[in-house]
C-alpha cells in the first residue's frame, strides 16, 4: 500500500497541478478538459499493441539471439537491425521507451538501443509517405537523410557523454522488468 | 493509420504465438499488462502535462508561430514549439504544409517537424523511468540542438 502510494505520489501531484490550472486559468479550461480526453483516447488507442508486441518479443526471443542480433559484438549487423526495427515500428515515440527497455533487458547493446530510440523518433516510413505527400519529397528527404546523421551523431555523443556505471545502472533495472 | 498497422502486426503476431504455443502467449500477455502497469504512474503524469501544454499552445498558437516570426528567433520559437507538443504526425504535417503554402519558411517548418519528432519534453517522466535522468536530459538536449542543424540543411536544400 504504501509503496503504491510512493509510486503514485507523482500523479497525485500531476493531478493536483492540473485542478490547480483547471481553476486558475479559466480561459483554458475547456481547452484543456477536451485535449485530456482526446490524448487519453489516443494513448489508450496506441498502448495495447505496443505493450502486446514487447510482451511476445520478451516471451519468443531467447536472450542468445538477441545478443547475437544486436549485442555488444553484433557490429554493424546489430546497428542496422536496431534502425530497421525503430523504422518499421508505428506509433508515437513514448511507446519505443519500454519497447527498448525489453530490448535492454535480452541483451541488446546502448549504442543500438539508441539508435533504435532515434530511428523511432524520425525515420517511421508510414510517416515518412506521409510526410512526402504534405511537405514535398524534398523536404522529406532532406530530412530524412539529415535526421539520419543525427540519429548516429546522438547515439555517439550519448554513449561518449554517460559513464559505464550509469549505464550498467539502466541495464541493471531493466533486468528486473518482468 | 499508423494505429491501425500496430494493430495488424499486433493481432498477427499474436495468433501466431496462439498457434504455436498457448501457454507462451498467455505468458506474454502478463507481461504485457504488466510492463503497462509498470510506466501507468509516469502514464498519468504525462497525459496530465500533455493537456495543460496542448490547451496553450494550441493549433491556432503553433500557427501564429510559425506562420509570422522570421529568421533566426523564428527558428528557435519554432524548435521550441516543436520540443514541447506532442501532435502525432497526421495532424503534425497537413498544418505544417498549409503554413509552408501561406508563406512560412522551410527551415522553420523543418525546425518544428523535426524538434516535434525527436524530442519530447511533456514525454520525459516517460522517458526517464527506463533511461534515467542523465540519458534522457542528454538525448533530448542535443536532439533539441540537432533539430536547428536539420533546420538549416533542409531549408537550404529546398531552397536550392
Amino acid at each position: 500500500m504504501k509503496t503504491l502510494l510512493k509510486r503514485y505520489a507523482g500523479v497525485l501531484i500531476a493531478a493536483a497541478a492540473f485542478t490547480a490550472f483547471l481553476i486558475l486559468l479559466p480561459q483554458w479550461r475547456g481547452k484543456a478538459l477536451d485535449s485530456i480526453g482526446y490524448q487519453a483516447r489516443t494513448m489508450l488507442l496506441v498502448i495495447p499493441p505496443i505493450f502486446i508486441l514487447l510482451g511476445l518479443l520478451d516471451v519468443w526471443v531467447p536472450r542468445e539471439k538477441m545478443i547475437r542480433y544486436m549485442g555488444p559484438g553484433s557490429g554493424i549487423k546489430g546497428t542496422v537491425l536496431a534502425f530497421l526495427l525503430g523504422s518499421f515500428a508505428a506509433g508515437p515515440l513514448y511507446g519505443a521507451f519500454p519497447f527498448a527497455a525489453v530490448l535492454m533487458k535480452k541483451g541488446a547493446s546502448f549504442p543500438n538501443i539508441l539508435i533504435f530510440i532515434g530511428a523511432w523518433s524520425t525515420t517511421k516510413i508510414p510517416m515518412l509517405l506521409f510526410e512526402i505527400s504534405a511537405l514535398g519529397l524534398r523536404f522529406a528527404l532532406a530530412r530524412l537523410a539529415i535526421d539520419i546523421a543525427g540519429i548516429a551523431i546522438i547515439a555517439w555523443a550519448i554513449q561518449a557523454a554517460v559513464s559505464k556505471q550509469e549505464i550498467e545502472r539502466l541495464y541493471g533495472a531493466a533486468e528486473k522488468i518482468d | 493509420m499508423d494505429t491501425l498497422i500496430l494493430y495488424g502486426i499486433a493481432a498477427v503476431g499474436l495468433a501466431i504465438s496462439w498457434i504455436k504455443n498457448r501457454e507462451k502467449t498467455r505468458t506474454a500477455l502478463k507481461k504485457a499488462l504488466k510492463a503497462f502497469e509498470g510506466i501507468l504512474p509516469q502514464f498519468l503524469v504525462v497525459l496530465a502535462l500533455v493537456a495543460a501544454v496542448l490547451a496553450v499552445l494550441d493549433t491556432a498558437f503553433i500557427s501564429r508561430t510559425l506562420g509570422a516570426s522570421s529568421g533566426f528567433w523564428g527558428i528557435l520559437g519554432a524548435s521550441l514549439v516543436g520540443a514541447v507538443t506532442l501532435i502525432p504526425g497526421f495532424i503534425a504535417f497537413p498544418v505544417a504544409a498549409s503554413l509552408m503554402r501561406e508563406g512560412a519558411g522551410a527551415t522553420q517548418i523543418a525546425a518544428f517537424v523535426s524538434s516535434l519528432m525527436m524530442v519530447g519534453i511533456v514525454t520525459l517522466p516517460m522517458e526517464m523511468k527506463y533511461f534515467g535522468k542523465r540519458v534522457s536530459l542528454l538525448r533530448n538536449g542535443l536532439a533539441w540542438l540537432f533539430s536547428l542543424a536539420a533546420a538549416f540543411f533542409v531549408g537550404w536544400v529546398v531552397s536550392l
